[in-house]
Parts: structure tokens; C-alpha cells; sequence
């Protein structure tokens, strides 16, 4: 064969293995490390799957944050306006973390319905809403026929 | 008065982009060398405009001007003067503006210091550069107007900046993070101009990589004070997040490396030209991208302001219209550049080959895992994230071979070299790097950790490597002084850079293995041991800052019974808004950092503190300095400036003769 020809046979073939392998292994490292988000009303009804690395947001149900007296542990509720979710973690909340507000949880839930996060995340402004949470709160005023902003300031949290 | 003035010099500025960006083509198409020069002075004058319109905000902002919208939205009259000044970028139209300010910088720098590229690649290049401009400009004035009023009712108040960016950090990180986004126009530019003029050589190598080399620095610096930024200031302790935001910064730089060692083929070779137009493309693409990621608030960061979707849409048309574009061009222009030269597979070609490859997989596979959740959110297979393990299972091996492969690039030839003589020169790196690999994790902890031990090996025979190339370089010199001067600055600059690379992959395996961290609740009084360090909290108490109130701990850090720091965290609320913020208080050292954060107060007085024991974790950001500073030496070459006289005088005769032809 000619050496040019030969010299870009390899070329060719380098690419094509080595993008086979990277594709396989994408594949792979992306279906192991994709966390599913799920609003509180979809884990009550039992559409999540139990242990599995999950995320779950809402607006944290007010008067619901429950410390430890000795500990960094503590848990509170996660609502949708429709369900609640009780959501435990333990170490140090970030600081725009606060009852009434959007609430972003990394972590599995465990058989007993209760979510054990391993991540919190709160918004980083008082003007910003995390999207997951802004589209479930859109949804639940959607079924309630009211007019809600899509921030938890506006949820009705008596229903 | 002011702002409507600042308005008005934008509508002209786009008005010169627009003509800079139409003028100079129709000059080349008729052969018109008047109209090919108006580009210089249609650059100066797009960057005295925009510049105008950036001293008036800024203005604005230091007077307190809250009749302006974006002033009242991202000031405070308590807000000290330097933030008041770097607020004019702490929003999305302010940002905006530094965006296009740079970018006429940029403009401007081409025009002044291309005086020596032949003028109808200037014009070229400085049309495309008028093209960006024009849609930025449009951009900003139709969707995202920072001298926008609020009349009549004017504010008596602004309402703050973020505290999060009242930050020396944000004074200096995003000028510098544009410097790199918006430089590789530049280098964008230079491909679009050799597309359409069809001349791409080793010459034009020669002038695109001054140009790409400095973007690449500045970038380089960007990235890396983004990441010093997180670590002190968000008060979680880590460097790295994998946040989409980070991966919009990070990719146009694995495709801007690529891009700087293809272009030194290019030059030197020959070969790679199409790839190399492809890179630059990309790099800026890339570059657009991470601008539409960041301003289109699609993702969850704190880069993303709180927006309207309208201006999503127009950034992601614009990076079609460019994406499109510039490919399309490609397309039906590449295989007039193609490039036939052989080379051994044992060659410095086929390494930086390699280097190319191995950097686009990892942009690949960073580009998937960002866009990854969008896609699924837009073909509703429900809202899904990409953890960090997704990124490290591909960026740390891949880059681990990398920074394998460096240690051996510069001691290759170009065309071909023996694997004998390569063979002398790495048995002592190997050697060196296999015993330190042993030793090191061995003598530092109690428990070896064979991650550490890799982490050494690949660092220390890289840094070994490079080391042993600059003596192998020495052997023929008289006296190793006449040899170190006899090596050009390129070289040293790529020895720097690559000695950089090594000790930041070094640094950020190590940090990552050997941290230890905590977070507990503590009372006055109570102590906790860390790292080899007694953490011990003495009291908390409350201060009054300029615009905010805070909690304030003190700890005593002790090693061996004996006071090494005191670290002061502080909890802040501030006045405005009543934002709080988490100042985490760092005791700096070359190979370790104490760093200690407030949580919350929790009941009798305690509260819960998060204390990190972080080795190594400077030498992150030493290497990224190295790595930079190494991109500028190599732009600082004489070899830059010399030929490209010889060379202008040629093209000037060659100009002289195509006119009396």
C-alpha cells in the first residue's frame, strides 16, 4: 500500500476505535450518574424509585425544620402545594436556606418514604428560583385554577 | 443626561461595526485600498464609542444615578467605590457591555499591532471581528439595555449588589475570563480570513498565534481565579464543582489547547491547516456557547441571573448564525487548504495529534454532560442532573494520559526520531518518577494510597520529563549559561507551561486524596482535631461592617501544643436586602490551607462550623499561574516580530506588483 494511504488507514482506524470506546464508555458513565428530579406529589404517589440517587425540590414547608439538640442532624418538610415530603439531613445548610423558600435536595429516598440527602441547595439570590422548582410550582397553580407567582411566596400552603 | 449619552454612543458604535464589518470585504472584493484601510479607523472609533458608553455606566454607578435601572438594580449608596465600579459587570447587562468592550479592545489591539500583516488579511480579520460585534451590539440593545430609566418614579435606594460578588475576586475574574472568551475571536477571525482568502501557510500560522497564545492565558488566569473565587468565597471549601458554568469556561480552554499546540504544527509543518481553522472555530463557538449558558438562565448557578427566555433565543440564534456559518465556509473552502506531509508515527506531529485528540474527547464528553440535562428537559424525559463522578470518570484518566504523553512531545522530533534516543533520555524521568511514586505517599500518611502514588508518577514524570528535555537541549552548549540563553523564550514558554500543567494535576490529586474535612457543631471552648491541627473555637462575636452586620468566630489553631493561626470566619447579613454570606476565614500555606466556615447558630450558644484540612490546594492555582505565564513568554518571541518584517516587506512588493499589474 501506499505510505500515505497506509499512514492515514491508521489514522482512520485510531479515530474510529478510540471513538467507539469513548462512546461506550459515555454511554455507560451517563446512565450511572443521571439523577432524576421528582417534585414531593410524584414521590408520595410512589413514582420514584427507592434508593437510588434521586433529586427532589419544593418549597420548604414553614414551621417544619426540626433541628437535633446535639447534632448537625435535622429534618423538614418539602412541598409542592400538593405533597409533603420529609426530607433528613446532616451538616451545614447553605445560607439562603429558610422556611417558605425553594429547596433543591440531592440523596436517595429510603423505604419509609423519607428522603435521606446527602446535598442541599438553596437559590443564591432573593430574586432567583431554581427551575426545577419554578416548573412544579407553574404546574400545581395550573391544576388549582388560581394565579400564583412561580415562587414559593405565592403557594397556599393550607391546602 | 448621561445615560441617554451612553445610549447614543452605542446606537454610533454599532453603527461603526457595522460599516467595519461591511467596508473593508468590499474593499478586498474591488481591490479598493482605501476602503480596506477604513478598517483601522473604523476600529479605533467602535472602541472609543463603546469605551464612552462603559465610562458613563460606571459613572452612573459612582454617583449613584438610580434613575438607571440596571444601577438601581445592582448598587447601594453603602456599597464601597471598587465594588460600586465592579458592579458595572455584576449583572447580565453590565457583563454584557464588559463583553463587547473587550471585544473592541481586542479590535483595537489588531488594528494597532498588525501593521505588518498584509492589508487585506487585516481587513479581513478586522470585518469578521465587525460581524461579532454587530450581533453583540444588537443584542444588547434590542434585548438587554443597561441605560434603560426608571422615570419618573426614580429610587431613593438601590437595591444591592449580590453579596456574593462584593468580592475582590469579582473585581478581576470576569474582566479576565473575557479577555480569553472574547481573544479567541481573534483567532476565529484569523481562520474566517484565511477561509475566504484561501491563503493559509505557515505565515498565517505565525500571526494567529501571538493572538491565541495571549487569549489562551488570559483565559487560563480567568478559569483559575473563578476557581480561587469559589474556594474562599462560597464557604463550601471545594475548588472544582463541575458546575455547568465552570464546564462553559472550561471548554473553549481544552479546545483553545488544542488549538495553540495545533496551530504550532501548522507553523512549523504544515500539516493539520484544516484541523486548525476547525479548532478555532470551535474554541470560539465554545466560547459563545458558555455565553449563552451563563446569560440565558437555563441553568442552575450562580452565573445565572434571573431572566427573560427572549434573550436565550436571540444568543442561541446568533450562535447558530456563527456555528452555520463559519462551518458552511468551511465546508466549501477547507479542501482548498488541504495540506499533504508525511510523518513517522514517531514524531512530534503524531503526539500533537494525540494531544488534539485526547483534549476534544474531554470536551466531548464536558459538553455532553452539560447539555445532556437540557436536551432531556427539551424531549421531556423529565429534569435530570450530571453529578460530578460523570466528569472525573472521564476528565481524570484522559488527562492523566495527557500529562503522560507531555513528558515525552518536546523530546520528539518533528517527522520522525528513534525510539533509542528517546529511550536515553526517559529512563532517568522514569526512574525518578517510579521511587518518588513509592516514597512520597509512603512517608507523607500512615496508610499508603495507590491513587496518590499514580497521581505522583504521572506528575513527577512529566515535570522530570520536561526538565531532562531542557538538559538534553544544554549538551552541546560550551557552558550551560550560554545554552539556557541560546533557547528561545517559546521554549521556555512552553516548559513553563507544561511544568505548570504537571504541578497542577499534581496539586489537585493530592488535595483531593489527603483533605480532610468536617462539619460539627461546636461551643465556645470546644476543640477538634483535624489534619494534624487542633481547631479550637474561643468565642464568637458580633462586629458592624460597612453595609452589613456579622457574626464573627475566633479559633485558635494549634500544632504540636503550639499556636500555628488564628482564623476569624464570619456570618454576615446585609443591611440591604438582608442577604447572608458565609466568609470563610483561610490560613494560606504553600503546601496546606486551614480553612474554617460558620454554618448557622444553633441552640445554648453553639454553632455548626465546617473545618477543612486542605494540603497542596495553592499549588493548584501556582500551576495555573505557570501555565499562563507561560502562554504569554512564548507570545513575547522575537521570532514573532522579525520574520514577520522580512515578510511584510515581501508582501508589499508582491502588493506592488499585483498594482501595476
Amino acid at each position: 500500500m501506499h505510505p500515505l494511504r497506509k499512514q492515514r488507514l491508521f489514522m482512520v482506524l485510531f479515530i474510529v476505535i478510540f471513538a467507539s470506546i469513548a462512546v461506550g464508555l459515555l454511554s455507560f458513565a451517563l446512565r450511572e450518574n443521571i439523577n432524576l428530579f421528582y417534585p414531593p406529589s410524584k414521590i408520595v404517589s410512589g413514582e420514584a424509585p427507592i434508593d437510588k440517587r434521586i433529586r427532589a425540590g419544593g418549597c420548604v414547608l414553614p414551621g417544619s425544620v426540626n433541628r437535633s439538640g446535639d447534632s448537625l442532624d435535622l429534618d423538614f418538610l418539602v412541598t409542592d402545594g400538593r405533597s409533603e415530603v420529609m426530607v433528613r439531613y446532616s451538616g451545614i445548610l447553605p445560607d439562603l436556606f429558610a422556611e417558605g423558600e425553594a429547596v433543591v435536595v440531592n440523596g436517595k429516598l429510603d423505604g419509609d418514604g423519607v428522603f435521606q440527602a446527602t446535598e442541599v441547595l438553596a437559590k443564591h439570590d432573593e430574586t432567583y428560583t431554581p427551575p426545577e422548582v419554578a416548573s412544579i410550582m407553574e404546574s400545581t397553580t395550573d391544576e388549582q385554577g388560581v394565579e400564583h407567582q412561580k415562587t414559593c411566596e405565592g403557594l397556599d400552603y393550607d391546602s | 443626561m448621561i445615560p441617554e449619552l451612553a445610549h447614543f454612543a452605542l446606537i454610533l458604535a454599532l453603527g461603526l461595526a457595522a460599516l467595519m464589518a461591511a467596508v473593508p470585504l468590499v474593499g478586498v472584493a474591488n481591490d479598493n485600498i482605501l476602503w480596506m484601510r477604513a478598517s483601522r479607523s473604523l476600529a479605533v472609533g467602535f472602541f472609543v464609542f463603546i469605551a464612552l458608553a462603559f465610562a458613563c455606566l460606571a459613572y452612573s454607578f459612582l454617583i449613584d444615578d438610580f434613575s438607571v435601572k440596571y444601577v438601581a438594580q445592582n448598587s447601594n449608596t453603602l456599597l464601597p467605590d471598587r465594588y460600586k465600579f465592579s458592579a458595572v459587570w455584576g449583572g447580565h447587562e453590565g457583563s454584557l457591555l464588559l463583553w463587547i468592550l473587550i471585544l473592541a479592545t481586542w479590535t483595537l489591539l489588531v488594528a494597532t499591532f498588525s501593521r505588518n500583516l498584509p492589508l487585506d488579511m487585516l481587513a479581513r480579520v478586522l470585518s469578521v471581528m465587525g460581524m461579532i460585534a454587530v450581533g453583540f451590539l444588537l443584542f444588547m440593545l434590542l434585548t438587554s439595555n443597561p441605560f434603560d430609566r426608571l422615570l419618573p418614579n426614580v429610587p431613593t435606594e438601590g437595591s444591592d449588589l449580590n453579596p456574593l460578588l462584593q468580592d475582590f475576586g469579582l473585581i478581576i475574574h470576569p474582566p479576565m475570563l473575557y479577555m480569553g472568551y472574547v481573544g479567541f475571536s481573534v483567532a476565529f477571525a484569523f481562520a474566517i480570513a484565511a477561509l475566504m482568502s484561501g491563503r493559509l501557510d505557515s505565515a498565517w500560522a505565525r500571526w494567529s498565534r501571538p493572538w491565541t497564545n495571549t487569549a489562551w492565558a488570559f483565559l487560563t488566569v480567568g478559569i483559575g481565579l473563578g476557581s480561587w473565587w469559589a474556594y474562599y468565597e462560597l464557604g463550601w471549601g471545594g475548588w472544582w464543582f463541575w458546575d455547568p458554568v465552570e464546564n462553559a469556561s472550561l471548554m473553549p480552554w481544552l479546545v483553545g489547547t488544542a488549538l495553540i499546540h495545533s496551530l504550532a504544527a501548522t507553523e512549523k509543518r504544515g500539516v493539520f491547516k484544516s484541523w486548525t481553522i476547525l479548532l478555532a472555530i470551535i474554541a470560539f463557538s465554545l466560547s459563545l456557547l458558555g455565553t449563552f449558558l451563563v446569560r440565558s438562565g437555563v441553568l442552575t448557578s450562580v452565573h445565572a441571573f434571573a431572566n427573560d427566555p427572549e434573550r436565550g433565543v436571540f444568543i442561541l440564534g446568533f450562535l447558530l448564525f456563527v456555528v452555520g456559518g463559519s462551518l458552511t465556509l468551511y465546508a466549501l473552502r477547507a479542501p482548498v487548504v488541504k495540506s499533504v506531509v508525511k510523518f513517522n508515527w514517531l514524531s512530534r506531529e503524531s503526539f500533537l495529534l494525540a494531544n488534539n485528540v485526547l483534549l476534544m474527547i474531554v470536551m466531548a464528553t464536558v459538553l455532553l454532560g452539560t447539555l445532556y440535562p437540557l436536551f432531556a428537559d427539551a424531549l421531556g424525559w423529565g429534569k435530570i442532573s450530571v453529578g460530578p463522578p460523570y466528569f472525573n470518570f472521564f476528565f481524570v484518566p484522559l488527562m492523566g494520559l495527557l500529562c503522560v504523553l507531555i513528558a515525552v512531545a518536546p523530546m520528539v522530533n518533528w517527522k520522525r526520531s528513534k525510539a533509542q534516543d528517546l529511550m536515553k533520555q526517559l529512563w532517568l524521568p522514569l526512574g525518578l518518577a517510579i521511587s518518588t511514586a513509592v516514597i512520597f505517599p509512603w512517608l507523607y500518611h500512615e496508610d499508603y494510597k495507590w491513587t496518590a502514588g499514580v497521581a505522583v508518577l504521572i506528575s513527577v514524570w512529566l515535570i522530570a520529563g520536561n526538565k531532562m528535555d531542557l538538559w538534553y537541549r544544554l549538551r552541546h552548549a560550551k557552558t550551560p549559561l550560554q545554552g539556557l540563553l541560546k533557547l528561545t523564550p517559546s521554549y521556555y514558554g512552553m516548559l513553563l507551561a507544561h511544568i505548570g500543567m504537571g504541578l497542577c494535576a499534581l496539586a489537585a490529586c493530592l488535595a483531593t486524596i489527603y483533605s480532610d474535612q468536617r462539619d460539627l457543631r461546636m461551643e465556645p471552648g470546644k476543640s477538634v482535631d483535624i489534619g494534624g491541627y487542633r481547631f479550637e473555637l474561643r468565642e464568637i462575636s458580633r462586629l458592624a461592617g460597612p453595609n452589613y452586620m456579622a457574626d464573627e468566630g475566633l479559633i485558635d489553631v494549634y500544632k504540636n501544643g503550639e499556636l500555628e493561626a488564628q482564623l476569624r470566619p464570619q456570618k454576615r447579613r446585609y443591611k440591604s436586602g438582608g442577604n447572608i454570606m458565609t466568609e470563610a476565614a483561610i490560613d494560606p500555606g504553600l503546601f496546606r490551607d486551614l480553612y474554617v466556615a460558620l454554618g448557622e447558630p444553633l441552640n445554648n450558644g453553639a454553632w455548626s462550623v465546617r473545618v477543612h484540612f486542605k494540603p497542596f490546594v495553592r499549588l493548584i492555582w501556582l500551576g495555573v499561574i505557570m501555565m499562563a505565564l507561560g502562554g504569554i513568554l512564548a507570545v513575547s518571541d522575537k521570532r514573532y516580530r522579525k520574520r514577520k518584517t522580512a515578510e511584510q516587506k515581501a508582501s508589499v512588493a508582491l502588493g506592488d506588483t499585483n498594482a501595476t499589474v
